[in-house]
């Protein structure tokens, strides 16, 4: 009984895969209703998913197992019921509160974060010695890193017209960006091939048993 | 017809093909391993035993084909070392994507066993703040396993208090939240290493944090470097699989580029004529 | 009224957590380590909202018979299979009101929730990005054209680094003697990765964040309002 349900699995997996499929000819009713299942279950799944993985351990547990200790989770838990008023155009306005805290949390915690990953540390890493590098590959490279850096950043400030001075770093900057761009196609390239050896690994191997 | 004219559904023709047949007739060409994967290989290979190690499954089935091979890997390499493994996840289909690699490498390692040194958390939304919060309490953000057991009861997690008593943590990441959550937060916040397992669209962005500040101390880019890791860890898997058809795929994909810039310079000779 | 107690809470959440990180101590710390549970909480919420307005939306469409609103019906009609079964019988490690389906794991291996997730969702979903795979050829083929010097830097980057990201890359360039490794493919592609490549990257990650701390100032000291309808 289980190998008829675990091969009508696989048939489909595959039927799915061949109805998206369809839409590289054109679009039509199998791509079409194969879309609204991924959404509808993909909906369902997040759910389903949040009740019981924060839902029920992280605020429903606690408030039936011991309410007058968890008081404070009674807190959120209002929040959350605001939050879905949203749902209500009457009560919309409700949800700017637990919303306000939402906001409020991330800007601080990301003003903090960026400010020491993204620019602070990243400065840093730039401060270097080139000619103190152990080959001239890494001397180049390290002037490079330095140039690059500096003039990227330059083509990025809009504040001042890019010419004479400020428009010569700006012009080195985008040849930078350029092969910063054409570095990401390459492997945009390479991760949507992956995505595709991986349906083809599932349709020749474990439907069709073309590869062993 | 000329180059410009050709039918878009010849060129998807093409790729399937190019992609299909070594899949079905492998040519096996030689990967070679990179600083970057080495160094996730040798942190691993040098925590003590019965270390803890925090597996983040931060990608659903859209890109499981390039991050379930790293996932294998890793944790192969990590039960071998006789690390612990705790899993979490930032995104909900993570939880199953940790559960799937669980049962398939049950059936290889006999030694992997739930509760005694593997253990799968499940899934929170947040994102950064909440990784934020495993940081000062772990029990507080996971007070249950995603079984919904008391996290209590597990023995080896006694020792678990914040990010802080994890060896490394691994975030195998497709996005957002993701690997850079984690380096902003275990890394540059609490100082716990950080490795990372990244999809390929997302490999360059993470460049600038592989530092001499060692914010990454390792990544996984894409289906290739999955594939070097499959390679030092000797467990050939999809990722090692799919390297010929990559590579030919590459190659149309030049192809197919040049034939582009050759199609646009001679219609473009002949408007200027 | 309705907006100045949203930004007051907004101006003293962002203000506890730039607080707790310079005082790292009580009250601050208690009071952000509470906070931060409450995110992930109302953050839980939040998506139970993104799933009903989906189904509100849904609902509407068929009300009025708007366009395509038969395929409405295949959205609810999924959404309520999924999430019937997943409160039912629960998910793999998750028992649900009726128990651990065992009834289904006995015929069909796995719960019904399981097996819908395994064997309809994913190749759903892993499908539907595959097909960026046909169009992302597709553009290489129509768009990646060397027009300018910047065009032609982009493409030939893209191309080192495609050939050296593979195992072709390295046999193409194998011949080379030592004297010239550096030519060879999967060199060229490593340094353009972790030379050119990371100073662009880097210019745009300092650039980016610099944006970030200054729209999370303008949010903390509620000059940036749009999240609640950008009312001054």
């Amino acid at each position: 009984m289980i190998e008829f349900w675990t091969s009508f699995g696989i048939w489909l997996g595959a039927l799915s895969t061949l109805a998206i499929w369809s839409f590289l000819y054109k679009d039509n009713p199998f791509y079409k209703v194969a879309e609204q299942i991924f959404v509808g279950i993909s909906a369902a799944y997040w759910l389903v998913y949040t009740i019981y993985n924060i839902l029920i351990p992280n605020l429903f547990s606690k408030l039936i197992a011991d309410p007058v200790a968890n008081w404070i989770y009674f807190i959120p838990g209002i929040l959350g019921l605001m939050m879905i008023l949203r749902i209500i155009p009457k009560f919309e306005k409700l949800s700017f509160y637990p919303l306000s805290l939402l906001i409020g949390t991330t800007a601080g915690i990301s003003l903090l974060r960026f400010l020491k990953s993204d620019v602070l540390t990243q400065t840093t890493a730039t401060m270097l010695n080139p000619f103190a590098a152990t080959s001239l590959t890494v001397t180049i490279g390290q002037i490079i890193i330095i140039i690059g850096t500096i003039t990227g950043l330059v083509y990025f400030y809009f504040s001042k017209k890019h010419e004479g001075f400020i428009g010569a770093n700006a012009r080195v900057g985008i040849i930078f960006l350029m092969v910063s761009f054409g570095a990401s196609f390459g492997y945009t390239v390479m991760a949507r091939i992956s995505l595709l050896i991986g349906r083809l690994q599932f349709i020749f191997g474990d439907w069709l048993h073309l590869i062993k | 017809m000329s180059f410009s004219s050709i039918d878009r559904r010849w060129i998807f023709l093409f790729i399937l093909l190019g992609v299909a047949i070594p899949l079905i007739i492998p040519i096996g060409f030689k990967l070679e391993v990179t600083s970057d994967v080495q160094k996730v290989y040798d942190l691993i290979q040098n925590v003590e035993e019965d270390k803890l190690a925090l597996i983040s499954f931060d990608y659903d089935p859209a890109s499981k084909p390039e991050l379930h091979p790293m996932g294998y890997a890793i944790i192969k390499h990590a039960i071998e070392k006789n690390h612990i493994i705790v899993c979490t996840a930032l995104w909900p289909m993570g939880s199953q994507m940790a559960d799937d690699i669980y049962h398939n490498l049950k059936a290889e390692m006999p030694e992997l066993e739930y509760g005694k040194n593997f253990i799968n958390l499940g899934y929170k939304a947040g994102g950064m703040v909440t990784i934020q919060a495993m940081g000062k309490d772990m029990r507080k953000v996971y007070p249950t396993d995603v079984s919904g057991k008391d996290i209590n009861e597990y023995e080896i997690l006694n020792c678990v208090k914040s990010l802080k008593s994890f060896a490394y943590v691994v975030s195998l990441s497709s996005g957002t939240p993701g690997l850079k959550d984690w380096i902003m937060i275990a890394k540059d916040k609490y100082g716990v290493p950080v490795l990372g397992g990244a999809t390929a669209v997302s490999t360059p962005g993470f460049k600038p944090y592989l530092n001499d500040s060692n914010q990454l101390n390792g990544l996984l880019g894409g289906l290739k470097n999955a594939a070097e890791y499959e390679g030092l860890v000797k467990r050939k898997g999809t990722a090692t699989a799919g390297m010929d058809a990559q590579s030919v795929a590459h190659l149309i994909i030049i192809g197919f580029i040049l034939l582009g810039n050759i199609a646009f310079f001679m219609n473009y000779k002949k408007v200027k004529d | 009224m309705n907006y100045i107690i949203p930004l007051i809470i907004t101006f003293l959440a962002g203000l506890l957590m730039l607080v707790a990180e310079f005082i790292p101590h009580k009250p601050f710390e208690s009071i952000v380590s509470e906070l931060e549970i409450w995110f992930m909480i109302i953050s839980g919420f939040a998506i139970v909202l993104g799933q009903l307005s989906l189904l509100k939306m849904n609902f509407f469409k068929i009300k009025y018979k708007s366009e395509g609103w038969k395929y409405c019906i295949v959205t609810l009609a999924s959404f309520f299979i999924m999430l019937l079964v997943g409160i039912f019988w629960g998910t793999e490690s998750h028992a649900g009101l009726l128990g651990q389906g065992k009834v289904f794991v006995d015929s069909i291996g796995v719960k019904p929730f399981d097996f819908i997730f395994n064997n309809i969702y994913q190749h759903l979903m892993a499908a539907m990005f595959s097909l960026l795979a046909f169009f992302i050829a597709s553009a290489a083929y129509r768009a990646f054209i060397a027009r300018t010097l910047e065009s032609s830097l982009l493409l030939v980057s893209a191309i080192i680094v495609m050939l050296g990201n593979t195992s072709v890359g390295s046999s193409l360039t194998s011949f080379l003697p030592q004297s010239l490794n550096f030519l060879h493919l999967p060199n060229l592609s490593k340094f353009i990765m972790d030379y050119p490549n990371l100073a662009g990257q880097r210019a745009i990650m300092i650039g980016a964040g610099l944006g970030i701390i200054g729209s999370s100032l303008r949010i903390i000291l509620g000059i940036e309002r749009s999240w609640i309808g950008g009312k001054k």
